[in-house]
């Protein structure tokens, strides 16, 4: 049998990543003296980061196939503005401006991923031009100034949250039976993958270990959505999240389409000789960056009430950053969608405690640029190690 | 003359878990070449890693003596500075920067940090002259050929005063006329009174000019063979590195050869930058069931552009002519369509054109057809498991799990990858380009057993290899091809090394 110290070993790679979050929100929570584990802030939490996540979503893709976007705040701007105007100053129902949007990102995309894929201009440059081109239609869109307010509908998706159905004072009981369907859920799916990897001989963790790390998870789970469930429940953007999280995980894990592109990032010769269309799945990889920047777009829109010229500066950052923070390669064809969450939630905590603990912006970014450093150290130097 | 110039005493250098090298014990003459051979593995290029300083002074055990002084190199740069130089199989130059440029790339001929470029260019001149390239010093590499980037890489040595001259595989890239000028350069450095350890597979270019042979074999020593003395023959040698005899070099054939299964008519491909230049002209080939067509002929004839058009047109702009499958025309036009129309091609160059390095033996394996593991576009793990570790044992991958990545298998193993990357797309014809270069003796009979077998099982195979024994040792029939065209088709039972270099040399 394995010692607890090796099993450790070759697991920190992976796990890594999770207990540096863990790490990083004990030392917050005594730091800003228990208020970033109040309902209310976990709350807030997912509602500051959830764009960065739908956001991250897209970029593991894009950064899993080689290349980079850099464009996806003033994307998220550009398609925040068209909301408005369609809403605010055309009177559009909030349903067909959100399709609209969905559709703009996609066509915004589409543009990215002509001039990527098909012209072979590298993705740096273009998404570059983009970052300029999309700020400056937004600042035309709107005119330079604010629009809003929005309809309550639109709103509601970033503020609002899932209805009780149970009804029961000051706790959220749908939001513990979701959270209980989830994790039994989950555990079903591991202990699965478990059995069938003992049926064809492979090693696999020790039961212990098994039984630890699920317990660990299903804690964790149970734990914040029962904070959550102390407060309004769960919050609708969390759900999409989820929802986005899970087909992601999927679709890059269990799909012909996922294990293609972590082929062409691997090596975009050696898939193209093996029949892989890569110009076309790179095509389509921006084209999935351009959607998931609109519904981010919306996501900020409707938490701000207001679609601003200014929305979503920066945000490429915070995104690029969660994905390399979460273990992708910048040379491609390395990076899970996990690690990408983690990553962001480990921006987002970050972010969220040293506001609290009312550091200035100015160390802020000092610290944030700090810690991306040492978590692609820590790769880079496990790499070289194993 | 019997002068020793470079003794390693006891060298063992041990890897996590692996011993690479296990007293290890290695001499070089004066003035001689000094051949280094052994199957992939074997521990050459650990120990000249060693001798190097690579891996610094103090990573291994046992002592080496050059020119009487021990040395305790602790990087690369004190080795050089003594005279030791080595040539990678994988050259190190830059393609963007001259030839001068690329020769005196960290020597440069330089005071206070300004470089004499005059001076420079004109050592570079008295360089070229020495190693026989005839090019400006101020062409960029990437506008010379393999062979003379070889050339000027030597050059580069020359230019660092080396003393020993250590190449690895130096010939692995190159064509017979390349080759031959590499080797009797190391002749005329021999006159000079430069030693060299060459490190190679070819056995018949190490009997043509080595002095002494040693074998490594599993890490250590197995002889010392002075070829003054010593009678000497290929046989002996191979029995050294595999440690047993191999009477045939090529397995036996049995297969049957049936109706002409693929032929391609007319074929014209212009190149892709320089689109009024031809590189295939006018090609007619033809592959029957159960045959292996052998492609021969010199680097740069225009052989793995051939291929590579006819493969999804994944060469050249241009490309006109027909590819028929069982007499009816096909379409070839995309990679996808080419391999949906049952041609396979395994690429000269696994690395940056077979192989997802990073990713596992099964994900290379079934990359070219997902559909056959997958239904509704999600794949069915149990079922790749399955496929994939047939193939492990079929064409016996050495590895730990099909789960490895293919970045740490040795190249046998890797070039193994590949095929099953191809026979799981299930093709009826397969071209092969170069399938044996760079992996040892015992890997390449077992490559050469699954060629036979698909032959067997009915398979057309157009292999292309430049060295010569092999095509005559695997092949049905052979074409050979010289400046995009077909020069020559010959029946193996009739050909002959003679006659097919005969066939490439006359215009």
């Amino acid at each position: 049998m394995k010692t607890l110290t090796a099993l450790f070993k070759s697991n920190i790679r992976e796990y890594g990543m999770l207990i540096a979050l863990v790490a990083i929100m004990i030392f917050f929570q005594f730091a800003t003296q228990g208020i970033l584990m109040r309902p209310i802030n976990i709350t807030n939490l997912v509602l500051q980061n959830s764009y960065i996540i739908v956001m991250a979503l897209g970029m593991l893709l894009i950064i899993v196939s080689g290349w980079i976007d850099l464009s996806v705040g003033s994307v998220a701007a550009f398609v925040g503005a068209i909301a408005a105007v369609l809403m605010v100053k055309l009177g559009f129902h909030w349903s067909l401006t959100m399709l609209l949007c969905l559709v703009a990102g996609a066509l915004v995309g589409a543009w990215q991923g002509y001039w990527v894929a098909y012209v072979k201009i590298p993705a740096f440059i273009v998404t570059l031009a983009g970052m300029l081109i999309f700020r400056g239609l937004t600042l035309l869109i709107l005119q330079g100034e604010a629009v809003g307010p929005f309809p309550v509908e639109f709103q509601r998706l970033s503020t609002g949250f899932i209805p009780d159905i149970f009804n029961f004072e000051g706790f959220h009981i749908t939001t513990m039976l979701i959270a209980v369907i989830m994790v039994v859920g989950l555990f079903v799916m591991d202990y699965r993958a478990r059995q069938n990897q003992l049926r064809y001989g492979f090693e696999v963790t020790p039961m212990y270990f098994f039984i630890a790390k699920n317990a660990l998870i299903s804690g964790a789970i149970l734990g914040l959505c029962y904070l959550m469930a102390s407060y309004k429940g769960l919050p609708n953007v969390l759900i999409v999240m989820a929802a986005l999280i899970a087909l992601f995980s999927f679709v890059t894990s269990q799909t012909v389409i996922g294990r293609r592109i972590y082929a062409m990032g691997g090596n975009e010769k050696a898939a193209r000789l093996s029949g892989v269309n890569t110009p076309r799945l790179l095509f389509l990889t921006f084209v999935n960056m351009g959607v998931l920047a609109a519904l981010a777009g919306m996501i900020v829109a409707a938490r701000l009430n207001t679609a601003t010229p200014k929305a979503g500066v920066g945000f490429e950052l915070d995104v690029i950053a969660a994905c390399f923070i979460g273990g992708a390669s910048a040379s491609g064809g390395i990076g899970t969608i996990i690690g990408a969450v983690v990553g962001a939630f480990v921006i987002g905590v970050m972010n969220n405690g040293m506001s609290i603990m009312g550091i200035g912006i100015d160390w802020q970014q000092a610290i944030k640029g700090f810690v991306l450093l040492m978590a692609v150290f820590f790769d880079v130097y496990n790499k070289n190690k194993g | 003359m019997s002068n020793v110039i470079l003794e390693m005493r006891n060298i063992t250098k041990t890897f996590p878990g692996v011993k690479a090298l296990d007293n290890v014990n290695f001499s070089v003459k004066q003035g001689e070449i000094h051949a280094l051979v052994g199957e992939n593995g074997a521990g050459k290029s650990t120990l000249m890693k060693v001798l190097s300083g690579v891996y610094p002074y103090g990573t291994y055990d046992g002592e080496i003596y050059f020119q009487g002084q021990e040395c305790r190199f602790r990087d690369i740069v004190e080795s050089e500075k003594v005279g030791l130089v080595i040539i990678h199989q994988e050259l190190a130059l830059i393609p963007f920067l001259s030839i001068a440029e690329n020769l005196f790339l960290g020597n440069e001929r330089a005071e206070n940090g300004i470089i004499h470029w005059n001076e420079a260019i004109s050592q570079t001149r008295d360089l070229l002259k020495r190693v026989g390239l005839d090019e400006s010093p101020q062409t960029l590499i990437t506008d010379i050929g393999v062979g003379k980037q070889q050339l000027v890489e030597i050059a580069k040595a020359l230019a660092k005063e080396v003393k020993l001259l250590i190449l690895d595989e130096p010939t692995a890239s190159l064509n017979e006329s390349d080759s031959q000028n590499l080797l009797n350069l190391l002749l005329q450095f021999k006159e000079h009174g430069i030693s060299s350890i060459l490190i190679s597979h070819k056995l018949s270019e190490v009997s043509k000019v080595a002095d002494s042979i040693t074998i490594l074999r599993d890490g250590a020593t197995i002889e010392t063979i002075d070829c003054h003395v010593d009678q000497i023959s290929e046989d002996r040698i191979i029995r050294g590195m595999v440690g047993r005899d191999l009477t045939h070099r090529f397995p036996p054939r049995n297969a049957e050869v049936g109706d002409v299964i693929f032929e391609v008519r007319d074929w014209n491909v212009y190149h892709p930058l320089h689109e009024d230049r031809k590189v295939s002209n006018n090609v007619n080939i033809s592959v029957r069931k159960g045959e292996v067509v052998g492609i021969s002929g010199l680097m740069g004839a225009g052989r793995t552009e051939l291929a590579m058009s006819i493969f999804g047109h994944a060469y050249g702009t241009r490309i006109s002519g027909k590819a028929l499958k069982h007499g009816k025309e096909i379409d070839v036009s995309t990679i996808d369509k080419a391999i949906a129309n049952g041609i396979a091609y395994a690429t000269e160059d696994r690395k940056s054109y077979g192989l997802v390095l990073i990713e596992t033996i099964k994900d290379n394996i079934t990359i070219a057809n997902l559909d056959d593991v997958s239904s509704g576009g999600v794949i069915n793990e149990p079922r790749e498991i399955q496929a994939t570790v047939g193939y492990r044992e079929a064409l016996n991958i050495k590895c730990s799990s099909i789960l490895q990545e293919t970045v740490n298998l040795s190249g046998g193993n890797q070039q193994k990858v590949v095929l099953s990357k191809w026979l799981f797309a299930h093709p009826e014809i397969l071209i092969l380009d170069e399938p044996t270069r760079g992996i040892d003796v015992g890997a390449k009979y077992e490559i050469y057993t699954i060629i036979n077998r698909l032959a067997e099982e009915g398979k057309g195979i157009i292999l292309i290899s430049s060295e010569l024994p092999e095509i005559l040792g695997v092949c049905d029939r052979i074409y050979v091809m010289r400046d995009g065209k077909i020069v020559g088709e010959m029946a193996s039972s009739e050909a002959s090394q003679e006659a097919i270099m005969k066939c490439i040399m006359t215009q």
